[in-house]
């Protein structure tokens, strides 16, 4: 049986009309991402990549660079233009692009779980921090109030955040524990798959260290495949085996993290790991 | 509304039911395809009506695309045969519908058209229950985006309708859902079985009367057809309940006119502070009350 | 008897484009190393030992070479070429890399530092640290550090931790980068005696020493790199 938990071939996102000229005129060597011909944006184009279960992956670039189109194609927040994702959950094979809009969303609630560096995106506001991991577990069926409390209870208290904080909103949360919130709700349903889009990005650094931890001791308990966005190195240093290099839409490097690190071979990402040190 | 008015039907060219032959034909195609596919939404025209919307013009529609010369006609407002919308709902069908009998008497009727009740007596196969709604689409209250609440529908996906039980239940301890109770209709679309008390949820359930639900500003014909599941949104393990009518004592609280004991009660507070209940249904509190009176006599 | 990793023409050039420099770092490296013996890289500063101990782990991309490793399995594959989750797979669980300075996790007590290797074979928690702790009792760590994180730790007592992760799963194929550096006297010999334990169970092991005299005690063979010749200059781009 092969580890392999997702394949990624081709895919693209590409913002507006589109013309012949766009794929030949974007990129790093044009030194960007938009098409001068007609003005589309080139999200992101012929990402390629696997994943194995367990495995953490991480996706480096600054803005603009394609890797949070990249996860949200395949969170189906948005819609590739081209490309495929095949998603392997058990014995199944999910070509995950051709399915209609109710299977992307049940695969989206139960087997995948996303976590935004906004906490606006990932958690509502109107409702408690039980309130939003209830909404994850009552989207994946499960409809007994007081197993919903319990296992909302449970997720937050793994994930650091007070049992007695559960009820209240989490508006009033500072930003670190928001994004425990967001961890707790993305991990409800025990999904196999684990998208991470900045997830430390703005916190103080010592808030940024817990969750790092955090996430750390889960992939290391529930064995979750993850990937993570960012473009901040030290993430991918601590995360990440293996890691995508990303600009202008393209994936212009890729290899084991140490190696990214150590003997990076783009010219791109040698600046970025000399600014780095 | 002058009384005695008659409407010009044959001059000014008005039809039986005002409502032209073409708008009635539409309004009963909507009808059908809303019992085929139970709960869903169907838009239709909604014509404008010589009164204003809000006033229970998607009910009226309903009713006169229906009704014909040999139908018995019943017109309550919240449980009552009297109240002012009930009054000039019933006058208007019999202004414009000659020929057409009305009656106060639930098992008499053919066409029930209601606001905000369904009558206790229990309905039959013969008759047809008409609803005045507000607000047709139960998921307003989480998705103000009507685009995603159809999708929302389609895919039967309800479960922020549940995370609004679940913070009631959180912070009250129960559902505080009075009216308008999330109510899910075979098995797939959730509707709003319009601002009936929750008392009313259980008989949309296996009901042989036909349940038709028209909302006229919103233009949305929904329905439940004869004998089809009708299950309020719960969770597994808190059971849904109905308005419970007990004292301190936990005595069921009787109508103070009937002195029935298994009706909804409206609660009525005198001048001088005094609480007391008595049947929202008048005509079954009516009727009850002849029963009574009639084996005193006996 | 079969090598485990047989090295052929290994070359490492670095290319600088930001100073559109090429640097050499090593080549024409041939060496093999064998289970149970020690094969030692010599050479004076800049000759590329590192180099060859980084491309054998992949940290470094090889320029040119092969270099081929005979898997637990009986198959040989050229770690030069190995695709990505090869290269993890067989980090995990066949080749371990003992370097100069501890790379882990800041907040992580010494005892799940030195463990970590075990928990990722799935090793249960309380046995791995078990044996952590043991490893670490061995190399004299004294044991009121054990729960501390090593980020306050002297440079003997690092490195002492980064031995003992390196050690404790004990790999096939060990990579050891001037293991003993930082460490007094005393401790060396701990290690010393620890490496030749190891030996003795079958770990073949391509090592960096930076004293002549760990390298007569524990090498069975030696292999002397010199410096890679001049820096060239690639081919100007066109402006």
């Amino acid at each position: 049986m092969s580890n392999k938990i997702l394949s990624v071939r081709g895919l693209s996102r590409i913002h507006g009309e589109q013309c012949p000229l766009c794929i030949a005129s974007t990129g790093p060597e044009h030194d960007t991402n938009i098409c001068p011909h007609c003005g589309s944006v080139v999200a992101a184009h012929d990402v390629n990549f696997d994943l194995y279960r367990g495995e953490i992956l991480g996706i480096i670039g600054e803005s603009g660079s394609g890797k949070s189109s990249t996860v949200k194609t395949l969170y189906f927040d948005e819609a590739p233009t081209a490309g495929s994702a095949t998603f392997y959950d058990g014995g199944a094979q999910h070509d995950m692009f051709a399915l209609n809009a109710a299977q992307q969303r049940s695969m989206r609630n139960k087997r995948f779980g996303m976590v935004y560096q906004n906490p606006h995106l990932g958690l509502n506001f109107q409702i408690s921090a039980g309130g939003n991991i209830a909404e994850r577990l009552l989207m994946s069926d499960l409809k007994h109030y007081g197993e919903i409390r319990t296992r909302a209870g449970d997720l937050l208290v793994r994930t650091e955040v007070a049992r007695a904080r559960m009820d209240q909103n989490p508006k009033t949360f500072s930003g670190g524990m928001q994004q425990r919130v967001q961890i707790a709700k993305a991990l409800a349903t025990q999904p196999p798959l684990l998208f991470l889009d900045e997830v430390t990005t703005g916190l103080d650094l010592s808030v940024q260290a817990a969750i790092l931890d955090l996430i750390l001791e889960i992939q290391h308990e529930l064995g979750t495949a993850m990937i993570v966005v960012t473009h901040d190195l030290g993430v991918i240093r601590l995360l990440a085996g293996r890691t995508l290099v990303m600009k202008h839409g393209r994936v212009i490097e890729s290899g084991l993290t140490d190696q990214i690190l150590e003997d990076p071979q783009h010219a791109y990402t040698q600046r970025l790991v000399a600014s780095a040190l | 509304m002058n009384a005695n008015y008659e409407l010009p039907l044959e001059d000014a060219g008005y039809s039986f039911g005002f409502l032209d032959e073409y708008a009635k034909k539409e309004v009963r195609r909507c009808i059908l395809k809303a019992i085929s596919i139970p709960g869903y939404q169907t838009p239709y025209a909604s014509r404008e009506m010589p009164m204003g919307r809000g006033f229970g013009t998607g009910g009226l529609q309903l009713t006169l695309s229906l009704i014909g010369e040999d139908d018995t006609l019943k017109v309550i407002d919240q449980g009552s045969d009297d109240s002012v919308n009930a009054v000039n709902l019933r006058q208007f069908v019999q202004l414009t519908c000659p020929g057409v009998e009305v009656t106060e008497k639930t098992q008499e009727a053919t066409l029930i058209q209601s606001r905000h009740r369904i009558p206790e007596k229990q309905l039959t196969e013969q008759q047809i229950l008409v609803l005045q709604v507000p607000y047709p689409d139960a998921l307003v209250v989480v998705e103000p985006s009507e685009a995603r609440r159809k999708v929302m529908h389609g895919e039967a996906d309800y479960s922020r309708l549940l995370v609004k039980l679940y913070e009631d239940v959180v912070r009250f301890d129960e559902i505080t859902i009075s009216h308008r109770y999330p109510t899910r209709i075979n098995g797939h679309y959730v509707i709003d079985p319009s601002p009936i008390p929750r008392w009313d949820v259980p008989r949309l359930h296996q009901s042989p009367a036909l349940v038709l639900l028209g909302a006229g500003r919103e233009k949305k014909i929904y329905a439940v057809p004869p004998y089809t599941l009708a299950e309020p949104l719960v969770f597994d393990d808190i059971a849904f309940r109905v308005e419970d009518f007990r004292d301190a004592n936990g005595k069921r609280i009787a109508c103070r006119c009937c002195g029935s004991t298994v009706s909804f009660l409206d609660e009525l507070i005198d001048d001088a502070g005094n609480v007391t209940h008595q049947c929202s249904d008048s005509a079954y509190c009516e009727e009850e009350q002849e029963t009574i009176s009639a084996r005193k006599q006996a | 008897m079969n090598a485990i990793l047989t090295i052929e023409n290994y070359a490492k050039t670095f290319c600088l484009h930001e100073r559109n420099k090429l640097i050499p770092s090593a080549s024409h490296v041939n060496l093999s190393v064998y289970p149970g013996k020690l094969t030692a890289l010599i050479g004076p500063t800049g000759a590329g030992k590192s180099s060859v101990l980084k491309g054998v782990y992949r940290t470094y991309l090889p320029s040119a070479g092969r270099m081929l490793f005979r898997t637990a399995a009986g198959e040989v594959v050229d770690l030069a070429q190995a695709d990505e989750h090869r290269m993890l797979e067989l980090r995990k669980s066949e080749i371990g890399f003992v370097t100069q300075f501890l790379h882990c996790l800041p907040r992580k007590s010494a005892l799940d530092v030195v463990a970590e290797p075990l928990f990722a074979r799935g090793v249960p928690t309380e046995e791995a640290r078990g044996r952590a702790a043991d490893l670490l009792a061995q190399l004299a760590v004294p044991s009121h550090l054990w729960n501390v994180p090593p980020a306050t730790f002297s440079g003997g007592e690092k490195q002492r931790v980064n031995l003992a992760r390196g050690l404790i799963a004990q790999p096939r194929l060990l990579l050891l980068d001037e293991p003993t550096a930082s460490l007094d006297p005393a401790t060396t010999e701990r290690v010393v005696a620890h490496l030749e334990t190891l030996k003795g169970s079958g770990i073949a092991m391509l090592a960096i020493f930076h004293h002549p005299d760990l390298v007569r005690r524990l090498a069975d063979s030696v292999i002397e790199l010199s410096p890679p010749v001049a820096i060239v200059e690639p081919e100007k781009e066109i402006a």
